[in-house]
């Protein structure tokens, strides 16, 4: 996992790369500083939930099953809720400014580097549902704890991305 | 020596039907087999690319040629290179290091061997997603078949505008799968060489072969991504109207050719650093003396993938970067050359008063340590960037690069392949055939790559389908088409000899070579379960620590 982190590192670079070499470079409106409102709550969200990954690897691994589900499920619920966020975002600049991805170089980066990031939450969270779904019937127990503890790097490294996504886009981009 | 493999009474084993064992080998998480089929589909791609190179030769033998139109030899050429590059080299690289890493840490398998598998097919199936746009590429446009605007695909020329069909669609994808692949490929040696070590192979013990797959795993990890991502960029403007390249909206020519240089250059060295590998474990054993410099090897290595991250530019210095750039990579690129040195130096050392058995793999490996140097030398002058200015794109370059790529990556790799073939077939290669194709091969390559030299500095581009006559190019150009198909012929000679020697070969034994890593101390070819009981190791070389209890290595260490 270590490995696979060391790769998307790798990738997200290229893409804020990308995204920070065409800051201004849009012959066309709207550009960040017009558009983009910064998304505080639902960074909150997200950042809350490596937290609550963490306890819940931490609870499994003393095998108090009851709480890893606890906070397991509020973590996919702080994961939808960021998602949801992001969706609502989208929605507003795609109807009310009318910004695309084709309709400049801001769209262009500004949608594939949040989509990017927005891909490998939502692959986070499909793969948090399964274990989800597994605890439920009783199937995850101290000896997944490794592998759980494996999923939760995956889901801080998620939520370290977003930190660099958000200070790009956000703070540095507007 | 007694074999570390069970023996099973002959009257147990009975043959299966063929279907049962195709199906064995689709489905196959074992590494010896998931290696072979690597291998074996790298060849199968080496044919296609060879063919491709063919082509281009032929067309090139004398000015005003029609052998082919200027359409498809652009085809060709970018199928050539992306080939060669991505579906060969790479590919036969991680075969040998997926069965070669855990026969030699003493493991029974990859650490994830589904994941291995997974790999595999990710990258032959983009491979043949590659060669199904003869096809499919035409699509509703009529517009060409295969990609055509070179392996670079620079920006713009991958831009819809300029590349209608989905040749280039092709291309993109194929090369995303594939690259995929790698990654997995490349997390799968790296978590194995970390975890599954056997008792006593600490760190600095591992042969050199390993550290230098576990830096080049590390490398690719760093290296292919970006180029993934670039591929992802190229995609999104394609087919959703992005305009990551498209100038005209203010996007930039430029950030593509970065994009693809930090992969690009990095590349090269994914693919020599195993062949360094190669080398580090055959010219030992063939000059019956370990290696010299293993500390410094290993430096050596890992200080050549620092400095090669930050070299790329160099196959920029054309398209006007400001000087302080340029004196940079310059600097970076010639910096490069001595930990290489190093290298170099230190096979040399260990050659120096052994006594050397010129057995095919080691003549191979003296070539490369020639050839290796010649490509470096006019490696250094091409990193000096104002000569790069006047050579730049000319077919001084393209005789550089196959220098780097024939004369170092392929000896390296037949090498290679004439030192474990009988570990992985219990047959030896026919030493005859294996003189007869050095020989051949040695004098087509040198026909063709060291006067490939020569109209680069008269001045002729790289990618032109054809010239005038009168530029003093014809003779040269024929000279060099005459050596590709002495090369063409060594290759044909070698296939013979590995088809020829599967059936008829010499029985192998487990240890032909009289060698030292722990690969040879099992049987020829593995079982499934590499080594019935776990070896412990006590120095670099396990096997003469075996041979000869009474001055073992571990004394000295």
């Amino acid at each position: 996992m270590a490995g696979l982190i060391i790769a998307e590192s790798a990738i997200f670079t290229i893409f804020v790369v990308a995204y920070l070499f065409y800051l201004g470079k849009s012959i066309t409106g709207p550009t960040p500083s017009e558009v983009l409102e910064t998304p505080i709550l639902y960074t909150i969200c997200l950042l809350s939930s490596s937290l609550t990954i963490h306890l819940a690897a931490k609870s499994l691994e003393r095998n108090y099953i009851r709480l890893f589900l606890g906070f397991w499920l509020l973590t996919i619920a702080l994961g939808g809720l960021f998602l949801y966020g992001t969706a609502q975002e989208w929605h507003r600049l795609i109807y009310e400014h009318g910004l695309t991805i084709s309709t400049n170089l801001f769209g262009t980066t500004y949608y594939s580097l949040v989509g990017l990031h927005g891909f490998h939450v939502t692959a986070g969270l499909i793969m948090l549902v399964i274990v989800a779904l597994l605890g439920l019937s009783g199937r995850v127990g101290v000896k997944q704890s490794g592998r759980v503890a494996v999923l939760s790097m995956y889901w801080h490294f998620v939520d370290a991305v977003w930190v660099v996504v958000f200070t790009v886009v956000y703070v540095l981009g507007r | 020596m007694a074999s570390d493999a069970i023996t099973v009474p002959v009257g147990q084993i009975k043959a299966r039907p063929w279907v049962d064992e195709l199906h064995q080998w689709l489905t196959t998480v074992d590494h010896k087999r998931l290696g072979i089929l690597y291998i074996v589909s790298s060849l199968l791609f080496l044919g296609f690319g060879g063919v491709e190179a063919l082509v281009i030769r032929i067309q090139l033998m004398h000015s005003h040629n029609n052998f082919v139109s200027p359409e498809v030899f652009n085809r060709m050429f970018t199928m050539h290179g992306t080939t060669m590059i991505f579906f060969v080299a790479m590919p036969i690289l991680f075969g040998f290091a997926n069965y070669l890493v855990p026969l030699m840490i003493g493991a029974r398998d990859m650490a994830f061997p589904r994941l291995n598998a997974f790999s595999f097919w990710l990258s032959f199936l983009g491979g043949l997603l590659l060669y199904f746009s003869f096809l499919g590429g035409s699509g509703l446009y009529g517009a060409g078949s295969a990609p055509d605007v070179g392996w670079w695909s620079y920006a713009p020329l991958g831009a819809r505008a300029f590349s209608p069909g989905h040749s280039s669609d092709y291309w993109t994808l194929a090369l995303l799968v594939s690259g995929f692949g790698s990654i997995g490929t490349a997390i799968n040696i790296i978590a194995t060489i970390l975890c599954l070590r056997c008792p006593g192979m600490k760190i600095n013990r591992m042969p050199l072969l390993v550290w230098m797959n576990l830096v080049m795993a590390g490398m690719v990890l760093l290296a292919i991504t970006p180029l993934s991502a670039a591929q992802i960029m190229l995609l999104i403007d394609r087919y959703l109207g992005g305009h990551f390249f498209d100038t005209q909206a203010g996007g930039s020519a430029v950030l593509w050719m970065h994009f693809f240089w930090i992969f690009g250059h990095p590349e090269v060295y994914v693919l020599i650093i195993p062949c360094f590998a190669f080398m580090s474990e055959i010219i030992p054993v063939f000059s019956r003396k370990p290696i010299f410099g293993y500390p410094v090897m290993v430096a050596a290595t890992v200080c050549i993938a620092f400095v090669s991250m930050s070299v790329w530019a160099h196959h920029m210095f054309t398209i006007g970067m400001n000087s302080y750039a340029n004196s940079f990579f310059t600097l970076t690129t010639m910096a490069v050359g001595v930990p290489t040195g190093i290298k170099i130096f230190n096979w040399i050392g260990t050659m120096w008063g052994g006594r050397i058995q010129f057995k095919t793999p080691m003549l191979f490996s003296i070539a490369f340590l020639f050839q290796f140097l010649i490509a470096g030398l006019t490696g250094i002058m091409m990193a000096a960037s104002p000569f790069d200015w006047q050579l730049s794109l000319s077919y001084f370059v393209v005789a550089h690069f196959h220098y780097v790529i024939v004369g170092g990556i392929l000896f390296a790799l037949f090498a290679a392949f004439y030192y474990w073939y009988p570990k992985m077939t219990g047959r030896m290669l026919s030493e005859r055939l294996g003189k007869w194709h050095f020989w051949l091969f040695l004098i087509g390559f040198h026909l063709t790559f060291d006067v490939m030299h020569v109209p680069g500095v008269l001045g002729m581009p790289r990618r032109i389908y054809t010239y005038e006559p009168g530029r003093g190019w014809d003779t040269l150009n024929l000279i060099i088409s005459i050596g590709a198909f002495i090369q063409a012929l060594a290759i044909l000679v070698f296939v013979a000899n590995l088809v020829i020697s599967y059936f008829q070969g010499a029985r192998a034994g487990n240890d032909p070579w009289d060698a030292w890593t722990l690969e040879w101390s099992t049987s020829s070819p593995p079982p499934a379960y590499n080594f019935a009981t776990v070896p412990t190791v006590a120095s670099r070389r396990p096997l003469w620590d075996r041979k000869h209890p009474e001055d073992p290595d571990s004394r000295y260490e």
